[in-house]
């Protein structure tokens, strides 16, 4: 089981889900804090579903506040880097992009395709701490205490 | 130890070690990103360093017994040793944090580390300019973390071993006095 967990954390990598920052949160589990990433994890997209909320009303408004917008992208992609999401960081960095150059439409696609990848992540993410958590705090915990 | 009133927000992390907590470093962490907060609380932690950990800046300045206008001389008792603080903020940024600081009698001379996810150069001399310690950029590392602990620990060290050489110098010299025998012209080194 433990090798499956493995396999699909290593998916989670290769698909490009996931960056090294992700593997630096791990390296900071221990036994006494096996779940530390888990608990980061979860943190994320407690705030993350806010932020979406927020630029989601934003957007419904109709008025495009670039500013306010690039704000909240601003937090949104810090989040995102400090626990390795990669791919939606990166369409954090496009959608700040559309902002400075007041472009719209560009920022509806973009954050359409962010929702997209937010709501993927989230899944493979509950799937792999599952999983993990079955398998047992061997392949979770990695710091030697 | 002075005793703060502490508002709802601030979490304050239990220290786990089995060393007293005066032998190790408190950092104050400042950063409105619940997630960043939990990462460098636990970078730092992980570093054996206490931790105390606030959501603005305006908490920090609370914490430090800063916030009175009339009266920024700060809480004189309270020890930190490090603050490491976001540059964007809501509010008062991490910039301002440091120039308040810089300001205060009581924590001037305490180390300000500037974190941000930006690598803007102009921001980063200014906050040098003002005295910052150092610039980490977001994610911050392990790596960085320990390589701050490390050079404060051998500055605590330094400063530790003056005041034992002092100390022991003194008591020798009282021994000295005491001792009516001893020739007067004993001449004592300055430290």
């Amino acid at each position: 089981m433990q090798r499956q967990v493995a396999l699909i954390k290593q998916s989670l990598f290769d698909q490009g889900y996931l960056d090294e920052q992700f593997m630096e949160l791990e390296e900071l589990q221990d036994d006494v804090n096996p779940n530390f990433v888990e608990e980061v994890s979860a943190l994320y997209f407690k705030d993350s579903a806010r932020l979406i909320n927020n630029i989601d009303q934003a957007l419904e408004r109709g008025s495009f506040d670039f500013n306010r917008l690039d704000s909240y992208m601003h937090q949104f992609k810090g989040s995102s880097t400090s626990i390795g999401a990669s791919k939606v960081k990166t369409e954090c960095t496009m959608f700040r992009e559309y902002c400075r150059a007041g472009n719209a439409e560009g920022c509806l696609r973009t954050f359409q395709q962010l929702k997209k990848e937010h709501a993927t992540l989230r899944k493979k993410l509950e799937h792999y701490f599952q999983l993990a958590r079955q398998a047992g705090p061997k392949e979770t915990a990695r710091r030697p205490k | 130890m002075a005793e703060v009133l502490l508002p709802r927000k601030m979490e304050i992390a239990k220290d786990p070690s089995k060393f007293g907590s005066s032998d190790l470093l408190h950092v104050l962490a400042v950063d409105d990103s619940h997630v960043d907060r939990k990462f460098i609380e636990r970078l730092l932690r992980v570093s054996s360093c206490k931790v105390t950990v606030v959501d603005s800046a305006t908490r920090a300045l609370q914490y430090l017994g800063l916030d009175v206008e009339d009266k920024s001389i700060g809480f004189e008792d309270l020890k930190v040793n490090l603050i490491m603080t976001d540059y964007s903020m809501p509010g008062m940024t991490g910039y301002e944090l440091l120039k308040k600081i810089k300001e205060s009698s009581a924590f001037r001379q305490v180390p300000v580390v500037i974190m941000s996810s930006e690598n803007i150069l102009p921001r980063i001399d200014r906050c040098l300019e003002e005295g910052a310690e150092d610039f980490l950029l977001k994610p911050v590392k392990l790596s960085d973390v320990t390589r701050i602990r490390d050079s404060l620990m051998k500055v605590e060290d330094l400063s530790c071993t003056k005041s034992i050489k002092k100390r022991k110098l003194e008591v020798t010299e009282n021994v000295y006095s005491l001792d009516s025998s001893a020739p007067s012209q004993l001449k004592r080194a300055k430290i």
